[in-house]
């Protein structure tokens, strides 16, 4: 059952009216004018037992995802189509107030929104990825362990699925008397788009992007917008019990675009790739 | 998404016969959960839901109140038989998202500050799915809501709209979801003219976003005239319903 809980973050009345009133005059508490993306770090290959990793830092929030690749039966109803399966877990290591035990609502909802900004973009080309038609497919997990809690865990998260999928080299399987062996030689992964998670929080009357914890906890709502390599956008989420007008939403898909489009050249320069 | 066949016709029918801007036929029943403060049946193209209120009510365990403002409890489920192949009772993880979306959708057109250390708790079962459920479930839940008597600020609408065959559609059912190109659910307070819910899946370039956000909006619309004047035949008789119109 979904219930409305009070904030976790404790944060002082007298520093929330220090954030309002900043955030009334452009600013941020942190020095960022209101649409500014805190700086993105990407380290790749960082863990050498996974096919591909990466090690995302979005300001304070830190993220590791890694991408392990099996083989199996296909989903039911996607017969020809390889099975990529993303989760998330939010560490007990990541923030005072996260406990150990099956995850809550809003760290399914993390996994589930992550999955769809990837899989409605169609990033990896699953058709490649067919042994037997089917029967057996490459299955791709991409697990993914917030270590440091600082707001936008969405993004952060949705960047480190997108940089270890992209730097991942596949094993290559072959089919032998019936059995699935592994060459030992690795592939490029079939990639099609990059798709980018801007995350849009409204605080009072005012738009900002990119959120620290802080401002989490004083924001109404919350617009996660996922855009492909043509401008289009493939995915979204509200989240929060405050509500956008029209206007809002037209804004923040604007901007998610326009933002989306230079993180997603950041990407491709960290990532290496064309 | 595989497009394997067309699903508009030369004559801009849909696979059920509707045209592109028509809503699935929507029924509401006020009151039908004897049981509960509040409840609603909605019946939304094949989709058969019923959403029971209950509340406000104290809250168990008491550790959950609030000392300012009433908690809302959500719950959308499916039946096992709701679906073409069973479906396991047991909360997935997709139930478990739509409810807290859904609990969001509602959230902000109830006035929570009147409900200090009370719960108000929203069922929502599908008994029967036909796609658009989560729209259905929340439609339903806001009538049932106003049937129980909570303090609201406006009525919660809901509508999806999507791309099927490259052509913006309104409401879109199961077999569009499922094959179609795009599905976005929103959710409108319709006088405080607020969006509470926007969800997608599926490719839209900006124009075809606005275009789907205007058209969903405009289901809503047409959602919320159904939710009111079941409410009026309820409370106020068929007749006297439409004389105050």
């Amino acid at each position: 059952m979904s219930l409305s809980k009070k904030s976790t973050v404790i944060v002082e009345n007298l520093r929330k009216k220090q954030m309002r009133e900043a955030i009334s005059t452009g600013k941020r508490l942190d020095e960022r004018s209101l649409d500014e993306v805190r700086p993105i770090e990407i380290e790749l290959d960082v863990i050498k037992k996974a096919n591909g990793s990466a090690w995302v830092k979005l300001g304070n929030t830190e993220v590791v995802a890694g991408v392990k690749v099996e083989t199996g039966e296909p989903f039911e109803g996607l017969e020809n189509s390889g099975a990529l399966i993303i989760t998330a877990e939010v560490l007990p290591i990541a923030s005072p107030h996260i406990e150990p035990g099956p995850p809550d609502e809003e760290t399914i909802e993390l996994a589930r929104v992550v999955d769809r900004g990837v899989r409605e973009s169609e990033m990896l080309d699953l058709k490649k990825l067919v042994l037997v038609p089917g029967k057996i497919v490459y299955t791709i997990f991409v697990d993914c362990s917030v270590i440091n809690v600082d707001g936008n865990l969405l993004d952060a998260t949705s960047y480190a699925v997108v940089s270890a999928l992209a730097s991942c080299k596949l094993p290559v399987f072959e089919i032998k008397d019936d059995k699935v062996v592994d060459t030992g030689k690795t592939q490029e992964p079939p990639i099609t788009t990059l798709p980018v998670s801007v995350t849009t929080v409204k605080i009072g009357d005012y738009l900002i992007s990119d959120p620290t914890t802080e401002e989490e906890a004083c924001m109404d709502a919350r617009l996660t917008i996922t855009t492909n390599s043509k401008g289009s956008i493939v995915a979204m989420q509200k989240g929060l019990k405050g509500s956008f007008s029209i206007d809002d939403v037209k804004s923040i898909a604007d901007k998610a675009i326009a933002k989306g489009e230079g993180i997603r050249g950041k990407l491709k320069g960290m990532i290496n790739i064309g | 998404m595989v497009q394997s066949r067309s699903l508009i016709d030369e004559s801009g029918k849909r696979t059920d016969g509707r045209v592109i801007d028509e809503l699935r036929e929507v029924k509401i029943n006020v009151g039908v959960v004897k049981n509960a403060d509040g409840s609603a049946l909605i019946e939304f193209g094949k989709n058969r839901i019923i959403a029971a209120v209950y509340g406000p009510r104290e809250v168990h365990p008491k550790h959950m109140a609030l000392s300012d403002r009433g908690v809302v409890r959500c719950r959308y489920h499916m039946s096992p038989f709701s679906t073409d192949t069973r479906k396991s009772p047991a909360p997935s993880r997709r139930e478990t998202e739509i409810s807290k979306v859904i609990r969001e959708a509602l959230e902000p057109a109830l006035i929570l500050e009147d409900y200090p250390r009370a719960a108000i708790d929203i069922f929502i079962e599908v008994l029967q799915a036909d796609g658009g459920s989560r729209c259905a479930g929340i439609s339903a839940a806001s009538v049932a809501l106003a049937d129980a008597g909570i303090n609201m600020r406006d009525m919660v609408s809901a509508c999806a709209a999507g791309k099927v065959d490259d052509k913006i559609v309104v409401d879109i059912n199961d077999t569009e979801d499922k094959e179609g190109g795009a599905d976005m659910p929103v959710a409108y307070m319709p006088n405080l003219e607020k969006i509470t819910l926007l969800q997608l899946d599926g490719e839209l370039n900006p124009n075809e976003f606005n275009t789907c956000l205007e058209e969903a909006v405009r289901g809503c619309l047409k959602v919320y005239e159904i939710q009111r004047s079941s409410l009026m035949e309820k409370y106020f008789g068929d007749e006297k319903g439409m004389k105050e119109e």
